[in-house]
């Protein structure tokens, strides 16, 4: 920005051609930075992917494996059917912690007294009797005979055989201490430490212990939620695009349910959180941690972007099919349900799933309605008391213990999968039916 | 399970109103060669007898669902004894009601059973037994009685289809209506709660107070029993976690959106675009585990590395993921108006000779702006309403401070402790909740309706 008018410049003026040529090479640097600067911020942009990514899967893809001791063990008769019946009660319900705690001793026949022996004990998951308890009721003919079984070991040996307890730390801050670490490394020798799929993260519902805790419980509570709020959202929300697309009078009502919808898109989730305890527990007695009020819950919040996405595919519908449909005496709701609607379909279904991925995301307003509680059993209805994966998650990261750590970087993963998904579904199926007019 | 059976009952006897309403049209117009005698096709015949049979069967079901419990519990505590509920506050009286409803329904009960509330328990049994029964034969009788109505009027001149469609537009009408509904809801429920909570707390002490200790007693005598609810601090922290997204989303948001409009070559927008945009379909709660694992250790220990104290759930480690997830947000509005910006303008700007970034900053970006500010606050509002990550990792404690290294506290993270933890429905912690929720909905909405405005004007501006 040189300025013309200085006075040794009025002496004998310059050509604006010299001005501009002697500005241009600062002119080109800055065109440069700046160029720089964006490719940076993109660049910036994707490594936060990049590292979002590789953080959780780093952090998770070892939940997917569960240690386990391979171990002689005993079923003998006076212990689990003394009275020889093979009821499946009777061997559910036996004691399994004691034929599994014999065979670990016979490894270690140098532990004599009480302190060592509990510490040998607890290398054993406290859920190892009863998931030996279901094989038995699965196979009752195992009574009675010594096979090799795979034990569930406790969070702490399994933190330390995947290399997550670093044994160089001094003994007392350590989780495991230096006897215990010798016994897993003898095991080891004897090959008899394995890490196996870990099924159990899939087949369970959630437990305070590490090692027990899976996601089963959570899975069917978002299951139940978002089929429920896909039954709901999904005609109210085509409907009232349908409506206000296609058949509202411009007047201050349909402008008012406009701004409305607009707004409620953008109102904090929480927001929903609080009407749902309020309007339909405090109100309407619905039951609470229910996926029914979660549901209704997820519907009232996903219908705004329903509405919206199916507004824009009704747009995208030519006037011209609306015209000939009724040129040929078809009556406005016969022209919309007949030829418009099925048109509007994909674009309307693709809003839709997006919408559904959002509620399966949603974490804050189910915490106001109670779907926080701590649920172990898989719910099996509408009606019964659940939590959903998100929630799940966040309760696991609240969770002290190392173990929970990996687990919840698996859910992560586990609900990434899901919305990768369903988002394929939407992108593929608007490639595939999505027409240009 | 007992309502699911209900409804699929009334879907059955829809699908069998269905049929003979058709059957009946056709057979009354003469057989199917009569079939044109009939003002509409023999399906709106149907559809109607269908419509009549479900829906107020549907609608009823629905509201008797909704307060039977209501007037059931009203029934059994009007006709508690006089000497049990004198003297006992609301709360008790409701603790009383839980735990009749606990011990009809066979659950574990807090308090010793007497036997009035063994009677009156039973009389909740008693009740419930017979709402349910006369649920079942009330819905089922409208449902039959609709069908019959239908069918009666069922004639060849009926005018099946106009009357379908009046239906179905009501229907629809209705469906629409229910964003108003939604609104309404949201704002009486936080309205009510607040006045209630306003009735206790002076307005003044809430929004002008700068002590949060929302401790409710347990003893009357218990110091500090009524607890602080001044929410400055809560403010201030909502303000600086906001800030900090802020300053992380918007220069790089904006920047993206420039970048990847102006001169990314179509393959590395088709690619960069949809990968950044992945940000936003990231749960939450997904990002508060990153901001609590990774990020705020790491900022921990940056901080001490360079001889800084920085509490474990620093506001900035919050602030910067929350800017991270903002990010597309900003990019892909910022994107969309200025692709909006006419290519006219540009060219004219590079006739004069100007290079590509001064077009930029002086035409396009100026020409954008309305749109990119109105971006921006919808992005504000968004970063003040979020939950999930504050939640998870800033602090608890209300600090009153300008240091972004300190742990401060949110809004939002306070309404999620006051209303997750034990609670009575009536104490002033759990009503502050709702004080907040209000506080928080006007001001989201305020930015909203004001960020559309900017956004549909400038929409309007090129169009």
């Amino acid at each position: 920005m040189t300025n013309p008018s200085t006075p040794s410049d009025s002496v004998t003026p310059r050509r604006a051609a010299d001005i501009v040529n002697a500005s241009l090479k600062r002119r080109y640097a800055k065109e440069r930075r700046f160029r720089l600067i964006g490719a940076a911020a993109v660049g910036l942009g994707l490594t936060f992917v990049l590292l979002l990514f590789g953080d959780i899967i780093s952090k998770g893809y070892t939940a997917f494996q569960q240690t386990y001791i391979q171990l002689p063990v005993t079923l003998s008769e006076d212990l689990i059917d003394p009275e020889g019946t093979r009821d499946p009660m009777t061997l559910a319900r036996a004691d399994y912690m004691t034929p599994i705690r014999q065979s670990l001793r016979q490894f270690f026949p140098e532990v004599k007294d009480r302190r060592t022996r509990r510490q040998l004990n607890s290398i054993i998951s406290v859920g190892a009797p009863q998931l030996l308890g279901e094989e038995v009721v699965a196979d009752p003919a195992l009574v009675g005979t010594t096979h090799e079984y795979w034990i569930l070991v406790d969070d702490d040996i399994d933190m330390l055989v995947k290399g997550y307890i670093d044994r160089n730390a001094p003994e007392s801050d350590r989780r495991v201490n230096d006897q215990v670490i010798g016994w897993i490394d003898r095991l080891e020798q004897e090959g008899r430490v394995a890490k196996r799929f870990n099924t159990i993260f899939f087949t369970h519902g959630t437990s305070r212990e590490p090692e027990l805790a899976g996601i089963a419980g959570a899975l069917m509570g978002s299951f139940y939620t978002l089929i429920l709020a896909l039954t709901l959202s999904f005609p109210i929300g085509v409907g009232a695009a349908l409506y206000l697309e296609e058949f509202a009078p411009k007047n201050r009502w349909t402008d008012l349910i406009e701004v409305n919808i607009n707004n409620l898109a953008a109102v904090p989730s929480i927001v929903f959180g609080l009407l749902g305890l309020a309007v339909f527990i405090g109100f309407f007695g619905v039951p609470r941690s229910t996926p029914l009020v979660a549901a209704l819950v997820l519907t009232l919040m996903t219908l705004p972007i329903i509405i919206i996405s199916s507004r824009a595919a009704l747009k995208s519908v030519p006037p011209s099919i609306r015209e000939a449909a009724l040129g040929v005496g078809a009556s406005p709701l016969q022209t919309q349900f007949h030829h418009v609607l099925p048109l509007a379909m994909p674009g309307m279904l693709t809003g839709t799933i997006l919408g559904m991925a959002h509620a399966l995301g949603e974490t804050a307003p189910l915490l106001m309605i109670g779907m926080i509680a701590f649920i172990v059993d898989v719910p099996g209805g509408f009606t019964d008391p659940a939590t959903v994966l998100p929630v799940q998650i966040f309760l696991w990261a609240d969770s002290p213990e190392r173990g929970f750590v990996e687990r919840t970087s698996a859910a992560i993963m586990v609900l990434l999968a899901f919305l990768f998904l369903m988002n394929l579904a939407a992108v593929l199926l608007r490639r595939r039916f999505e027409r240009r007019w | 399970m007992n309502a699911w059976t209900l409804i699929l009952l009334l879907l059955a006897v829809m699908a069998a109103a269905y049929n003979l309403g058709r059957k009946r049209a056709i057979s009354g117009a003469g057989g199917i060669a009569q079939i044109k005698t009939l003002h509409s096709l023999p399906v709106y015949y149907g559809l109607y007898a269908a419509l009549w049979a479900g829906i107020p069967a549907l609608l009823l079901l629905g509201l008797w669902s909704g307060f039977q419990d209501q007037i059931i519990t009203a029934l059994v505590s009007s006709s508690l004894p006089p000497d049990i509920v004198n003297g006992l506050s609301e709360g008790r009286i409701g603790l009383l009601i839980n735990d009749i409803k606990n011990l009809a329904t066979g659950n574990i009960v807090s308090s010793t059973v007497t036997p009035e509330i063994q009677a009156a328990a039973d009389q909740f049994a008693r009740l419930e037994w017979i709402a349910s029964g006369a649920k079942w034969l009330v819905v089922l009788a409208v449902a039959i009685a609709g069908l019959a109505l239908a069918l009666s009027q069922t004639a060849p001149k009926m005018r099946a289809r106009n009357r379908v469609e009046t239906i179905v537009k009501g229907i629809m009408i209705l469906f629409s209506s229910i964003a108003i509904l939604t609104t309404l809801g949201i704002l009486l429920s936080v309205v009510f709660e607040s006045l209630r909570f306003f009735h206790s707390i002076p307005p003044l002490d809430f929004f002008l107070g700068i002590n949060w200790s929302p401790q409710i007693a347990l003893r009357a005598d218990q110091v500090g029993a009524s607890g602080e609810f001044g929410a400055i601090p809560l403010f201030t922290g909502t303000l600086m976690v906001s800030v900090i997204a802020m300053l992380v989303a918007v220069p790089i948001g904006l920047m993206a959106a420039i970048y990847l409009s102006e001169y990314a070559s179509r393959k590395v927008r088709a690619f960069a675009k949809p990968v950044i945009e992945v940000l936003a379909g990231i749960p939450t709660v997904v990002y508060g585990f990153f901001a609590a694992l990774t990020v705020a250790p790491f900022v921990r220990e940056l901080g001490e590395s360079v001889g800084l104290h920085v509490a474990s759930e620093s506001a900035l480690a919050a602030g910067l993921v929350m800017g991270v997830m903002i990010i597309p947000f900003v990019s892909s509005l910022s994107d969309d108006v200025i692709n909006a910006v006419p290519q006219s303008m540009r060219d004219g700007s590079f006739a004069l000779g100007a290079t590509q970034s001064e077009t930029i900053r002086r035409v396009i970006v100026p020409a954008a702006l309305p749109g990119i500010v109105g971006g921006i606050l919808l992005a504000v509002s968004r970063a003040i309403g979020e939950t999930m990550i504050v939640v998870m990792a800033a602090g608890m404690s209300a600090n009153l401070t300008a240091n972004p290294l300190d742990s401060v506290t949110t809004v939002t993270v306070q309404i999620v402790t006051l209303l997750t933890g034990d609670q009575e429905f009536d104490s002033a912690k759990t009503l502050a909740a709702f004080a907040l929720g209000l506080t928080l909905f006007m001001v989201t909405l305020v930015l909203n309706v004001i960020a559309l405005t900017i956004v549909r004007k400038y929409r309007e501006q090129y169009d």
